[in-house]
């Protein structure tokens, strides 16, 4: 790792950690319906929204309602972004007169941005209108980030109460974190990030003339539109000349800035965040990437705030940010490490202040080994899935580290709010495991974890080692499913193996060689998107439920303390060898075999 | 369900409107106002004709230019209507292929430059839209220019440093060139 790979991390978790406390605190008193600072502006708009939907703010719901609730309001969110895709061609906002989404890759794409994946088997500049990217594709990015925070919050109040019957109510939640929390910070971001560059605009492509005329060969077609063939059956090659390039526009901006403080990842553009008009600076770089980890990290804080122990938030906060470090440095290591094949081919990739060095392939020249390498591990270790290089190129190990954050369940930050619950899914764990160990009913903070609690744990945890192990082999069973692979050998396997945990674990980033864009991927992975989140997220408010009903016990000298170094390493254990147990035999097949035959010529 | 379903829709009504077009609505007009230049793509004007943006790169073959980032966009390279990546994993014989091709091409048009090439003059972009080469590689093409345009290798040498962007704020991201605005430079000379 170089210096300037040192204070890149440096930086990065210097700032975030900064801004953990306060943006914590006031998402607890924001969640919790306490106005503070501009949120009074607020209330006005609040009231106005709850008396047009016929809400009574002060009745709660039990986590029965709140869960038909979540799933009611998201199966709309698929409903209409199908129609919305389907219709477009109809639709105003469409300079390009893009026709109709197909129907299995709008099925895919509606799932997708509702369960907060953003996977995408589309190119965005070539498929979808303005209009379905603002008010399909935008909305859904707020509004899936919305559900993930709101069941967080329902879980944190599954803790926080005692004897309670309900956990909170749905509308309310959802309102209050688009209108205070959601609007005010991608509003401010995305004007940082226009002003680094990322475009705004409603125009048509924008042809210009380029300094050198473009040529490229290209298949010569006869009269009907066939190939032409030359004496010996192969088409025949014209060369074809244009002097224009046009440029691909739209409302970026807008979408950009939720697309990643919603750790949702969805590009505008088919290059995603490494598209210039879609992240054009370092800077803008930078921001993007702190906006990733900003809400998931706070929400540590805010569960530590509203549980009524700061520890215990940061504790969590610990756990997550040891492994990403760790994550994050092997990556940067392998990435800038390269590929002896340059080597031998007579190729400089040793980094100095003129050049960054190491596997450039997939890689932008601002973005170098280093932001490039970091930006892949934070959009994997939180379930962002936006690109700022491409992962099918990177080095096995450089692959194998962003493809197994994924496997962890995406609780290293993790999505906005699925983090946060996820990691506390593994906490109870945690604290079940040691309960074994010394011989004592499990507790955490003061809750008695019980017969109920530990089978929704075991559900949530064996859900998505199912889909993705489960799907990766039929697909490799299958024609149709081994049709997609690009690239031969491990790597191809590995394409397959990322697709299904990026699509299981709700990410959305991809090893994108794989052709995805067939009925079969397109509705497999679907259906992997849409029981990778739910089927999680009706247990986490069962189990919400649960605790909200007991007793908070007192804590005494016999309690186990879930703070501090000793819980650290025992919730750090607990992550690293689920993960490790369960998928190690699929990486040994790819990343770890390509790995020694790469370095072992 | 009935009385879940007057909220679900009346909620996902409202904050479609206010997520999906009166806040991208509210971006264009804060962007039109503040970075109107910015917000409509960075275009770069020669006379009156628009010849580029100054974030998207163009595709250079003449040996009188600066060549960029090799690009994997289909069907030709820098086609700003599909941006992507090679995708070519590491071990992919393909790799080897068109980098021992592009090596091959860059040894043909400047056989007396025996440096090593640097990795970024070789590897395709993620985006396949890049603007920028390293300052390595811009160096590495000085010569080739030079000669091809009978100019001073210090004079071209010149041109390149002061187009060299370095780390922004010092510490952000890489050194870079931006290529289409060096080969426009390079044109006015």
């Amino acid at each position: 790792m170089t210096a300037h790979a040192y204070l890149q991390l440096t930086l990065f978790m210097g700032l975030l950690l900064l801004c953990v406390k306060p943006l914590g605190e006031y998402l607890a008193h924001t969640m919790e319906g306490q106005p503070v600072g501009w949120n009074r502006f607020g209330q006005p708009i609040e009231q106005a929204i709850y008396r047009l939907g016929g809400i009574s703010a002060e009745t709660e719901m039990n986590w029965k309602q709140y869960a038909r609730a979540v799933i009611l309001f998201n199966l709309l969110g698929v409903l209409m972004m199908y129609v919305l895709q389907r219709l477009q061609g109809w639709l105003p906002l469409n300079p390009q007169g893009f026709g109709a989404v197909s129907p299995d890759s709008a099925f895919n794409t509606a799932v997708s941005f509702v369960t907060n994946t953003n996977w995408q088997s589309y190119a965005g500049e070539s498929t979808m209108s303005y209009l379905t990217q603002m008010l399909g594709l935008t909305v859904q990015n707020f509004l899936s980030a919305a559900t993930g925070l709101a069941v967080a919050i329902a879980l944190i109040r599954g803790f926080a109460r005692h004897n309670a019957q309900t956990i909170g109510n749905f509308w309310v939640d959802l309102t209050r974190s688009i209108l205070y929390l959601f609007l005010p910070l991608t509003l401010l971001l995305a004007v940082v990030l226009m002003s680094q560059g990322v475009i705004q605009n409603f125009a048509t492509y924008q042809p210009v003339t380029t300094v050198q005329p473009i040529s490229y060969p290209q298949v010569k077609l006869d009269s009907a539109g066939q190939p032409m063939r030359d004496g010996h059956g192969q088409p025949v090659q014209e060369t074809v000349t244009t002097p224009t390039q046009m440029l691909a526009m739209g409302p970026v901006a807008s979408q950009e800035a939720i697309k990643m403080l919603g750790t949702n990842g969805g590009g505008f553009f088919n290059a995603n965040s490494a598209h210039p008009f879609e992240n054009p600076t370092p800077l803008s770089n930078f921001l993007q990437m702190l906006a990733i980890f900003l809400i998931p990290a706070a929400l540590c804080y805010t569960f530590g705030y509203l549980v009524g122990d700061t520890r215990q938030g940061w504790t969590l906060l610990t756990v997550m940010a040891i492994v990403f470090i760790v994550m994050a440095m092997i990556t940067m290591a392998a990435e800038q490490g390269g590929n002896p094949l340059f080597t031998s081919l007579g190729i400089d990739q040793t980094a100095d202040p003129s050049q960054a060095g190491g596997n450039m392939e997939g890689k932008e020249t601002r973005f170098g080994i280093v932001s490039s390498a970091l930006f892949a591990t934070i959009t994997t270790a939180a379930s962002c899935g936006a690109v700022n290089a491409m992962h099918d190129s990177f080095t096995p190990l450089g692959g194998l580290v962003p493809l197994w954050l994924i496997q962890l369940g995406e609780v290293i930050f993790g999505g906005v709010g699925a983090g946060l619950y996820g990691i506390l899914i593994f906490a109870i764990l945690a604290v079940f495991i040691a309960g074994l160990m010394i011989g004592r009913t499990p507790e955490y903070l003061g809750k008695k974890i019980e017969a109920f609690e530990m089978k929704m744990v075991a559900i949530i945890i064996l859900i998505t080692p199912l889909l993705v192990l489960v799907g990766t082999a039929i697909t490799l069973m299958m024609a149709t499913g081994k049709a997609g692979i690009f690239n031969p050998g491990q790597h191809g396997f590995t394409e397959v193996l990322y697709a299904w945990s990026s699509a299981a674990n709700n990410n959305g980033s991809a090893f994108a060689g794989l052709s995805a864009n067939t009925p079969f991927y397109n509705i497999l992975l679907a259906i992997a998107m849409w029981f990778g989140r739910f089927w999680i997220i009706v247990p986490v408010l069962a189990i919400a439920g649960a605790l909200a009903g007991k007793k908070r016990l007192a804590t005494t000298a016999g309690s186990m303390p879930t703070h501090g170094l000793l819980f650290v390493v025992l919730l750090l254990s607990c992550i690293i060898i689920v993960g490790a147990l369960t998928y190690v035999p699929a990486l040994a097949l790819g990343p770890v075999v390509e790995h020694l035959i790469m370095t072992g010529k | 369900m009935k009385t879940l379903l007057r909220p679900a829709v009346t909620l996902f009504l409202l904050f479609s409107g206010l997520t999906g077009i009166i806040y991208p609505l509210l971006v264009t007009g804060i962007g039109n106002l503040m970075f109107p230049q910015q917000v409509a793509g960075s275009l770069l004007k020669v006379g009156d004709k628009w010849v580029g943006s100054s974030l998207i790169g163009q595709p250079f073959t003449d040996p009188k230019y600066f060549w960029g980032r090799p690009s994997a966009t289909a069907p030709y390279p820098y086609n700003a209507l599909a941006s992507g990546g090679s995708n070519l994993g590491p071990l992919n014989p393909m790799l080897q292929e068109v980098i021992t091709a592009r090596i091959k091409v860059l040894r043909e048009v400047d056989p007396d430059n025996s440096r090593p090439i640097p990795i970024d003059l070789v590897t395709a972009s993620a985006s396949g839209l890049d603007p920028h080469i390293s300052p390595a590689a811009a160096e590495y093409q000085v010569s080739r220019i030079a000669r091809w345009r009978k100019l001073a290798p210090a004079t071209v040498q010149n041109l390149v440093q002061q187009f060299i962007e370095p780390p922004q704020w010092r510490v952000f991201g890489e050194s870079r060139v931006n290529v289409l605005r060096l080969n426009l430079a390079l044109d006015q000379m």
